[in-house]
């Protein structure tokens, strides 16, 4: 265990490439609640972001965030702010920080954890209202979240 | 009848046009013309601090919804009530009892009793929802099959038992014995659960009026229950919505009859204390 540990801690301090995703329960935040590593070691997709924020099956962001530059995908939400000009408010490190956990940026916040696997009460099993069997994945994988931080981080108004 | 759905038209017609999306409409329930819903009303003390008014969830739905429970006609929750009737004039287990056996004409025995569920039962010492006590009527009154917890024979007669207080204020009392359920519930109202981490609050009181994709947020108000629900095509029970609800959350449910349902629906029934019985209401 420490091993490894400190196996990742090398290669996220390395920002190596070739590191592979880091598991939710190592993400580092900040004291603010940014993550500054890539959580996959690979860059982005923005163009498959997009698709995850509009597909309910995984992101489903626009259920509660407006976001214009979707506006092809039907019925955006507002439980949340709109996400127009979201990268001239947050940096890449701290746009991932709140999609893998708001609540280290927003104490108390209603926005899910998107990259987080303990630490629920009565976890379930998907929408089953069953219970949980074995580990949780998180809602999104480390890869999934890149994609999101790529695509968010186009919406600039400035 | 044709005076009837008129009068309910009009009544939908002073809404105002130019709505904002987040807000509840001003729209107003006249229910065949005749029943005048409280669908506004002042919180109860207890919610003091957390909101100034409660709302049903009528106001949240379209036009086109809203005028299907305006008249019985259009109300597609009434018919169970009529396959309910049946079930109230039935003799029914090994005591050759019907329900009007003991409770007589329905409409005159039942009135008020939606309103005031759940309440304490002193003889059993817990908080009895509608359903427990059907339940104990079923098989200790009438020595027949207790009914499936929020099943659809269970939701007719609870429509049955809540078209009799259409327009009556919800007045559930959570004082006294029924203190420590309550308080129960409300600690499971705003427990979050599930790997969304969501409790009740964080929908029904943080963000009403907001929307969840195309869903109007509503109160989660109890008052219209059971409720036809349009995309189900048949009546929900408060658990059933309860247990959806949890489900959405993707946590692990509890069960329609557990106590904690049972403790939840009397919190959440004080909630909406003021606003008219409602029940069977017509929602998407």
């Amino acid at each position: 265990m420490k091993l490894s540990t400190l196996t990742l801690v090398v290669s996220v301090a390395a920002g190596s490439a070739m590191a592979g995703p880091i598991a939710p329960a190592d993400v580092v935040f900040t004291e603010y609640g940014a993550v500054e590593a890539s959580l996959s070691g690979q860059p982005g997709d923005a163009a498959n972001g997009a698709k995850i924020m509009t597909t309910k099956s995984t992101g489903n962001c626009i259920a509660c965030h407006e976001v214009s530059a979707l506006s092809e995908a039907p019925f955006h939400g507002n439980v949340g702010p709109s996400l127009d000009g979201v990268a001239d408010r947050w940096s890449e490190a701290e746009l991932r920080g709140i999609l893998s956990n708001a609540k280290k940026t927003y104490e108390g916040t209603v926005m899910p954890a998107y990259y987080k696997v303990d630490g629920f009460t009565r976890p379930g099993n998907a929408y089953t209202g069953k219970a949980a069997e074995g580990a949780l994945d998180p809602l999104l994988s480390a890869q999934q979240i890149e994609d999101v931080v790529a695509f968010l981080s186009t919406l600039k108004d400035e | 009848m044709k005076f009837k759905a008129m009068t309910a038209i009009a009544a939908l017609a002073v809404s105002a046009p130019a709505l904002l999306l987040a807000d509840a409409d001003d729209d107003t329930l006249i229910v065949n013309g005749e029943i005048e819903m409280i669908t506004k009303a002042p919180a109860p003390e207890h919610l003091s601090g957390v909101l100034d008014e409660i709302v049903s969830g009528w106001h949240m739905r379209s036009d086109e919804t809203q005028v299907m429970q305006a008249d019985d006609f259009d109300n597609p929750g009434m018919i169970y009530t009529e396959q309910a009737l049946d079930d109230w004039n039935a003799v029914n287990g090994t005591k050759g009892k019907s329900c009007a056996s003991c409770h007589g004409d329905v409409e005159e025995s039942m009135k008020g009793v939606r309103a005031v569920y759940p309440k304490w039962n002193d003889s059993k010492e817990k908080v009895y929802t509608m359903e427990m006590q059907i339940n104990d009527c079923l098989t200790d009154g009438m020595g027949a099959d207790a009914w499936k917890k929020s099943g659809a024979q269970m939701a007719a007669m609870e429509a049955l038992i809540s078209v009799q207080s259409r327009g009556m204020p919800m007045n559930v009392a959570i004082d006294g014995p029924a203190e420590a359920t309550w308080e129960w519930g409300k600690e499971l109202y705003y427990t979050r659960t599930g790997q969304l981490d969501l409790s009740c609050a964080s929908c029904h009181e943080e963000n009403y009026g907001n929307h969840i994709r195309s869903d109007h947020l509503s109160q989660g108000q109890t008052n219209g229950f059971p409720v036809y629900r349009l995309k189900n095509a048949k009546l929900t029970t408060v658990h059933g919505r309860f247990k959806g609800c949890v489900r959405d959350t993707r946590a692990e449910t509890y069960s329609p009859g557990s106590d904690e349902f049972v403790a939840l629906e009397l919190y959440v029934a004080s909630r909406g204390n003021g606003l008219s019985v409602e029940g069977p209401s017509v929602r998407n």
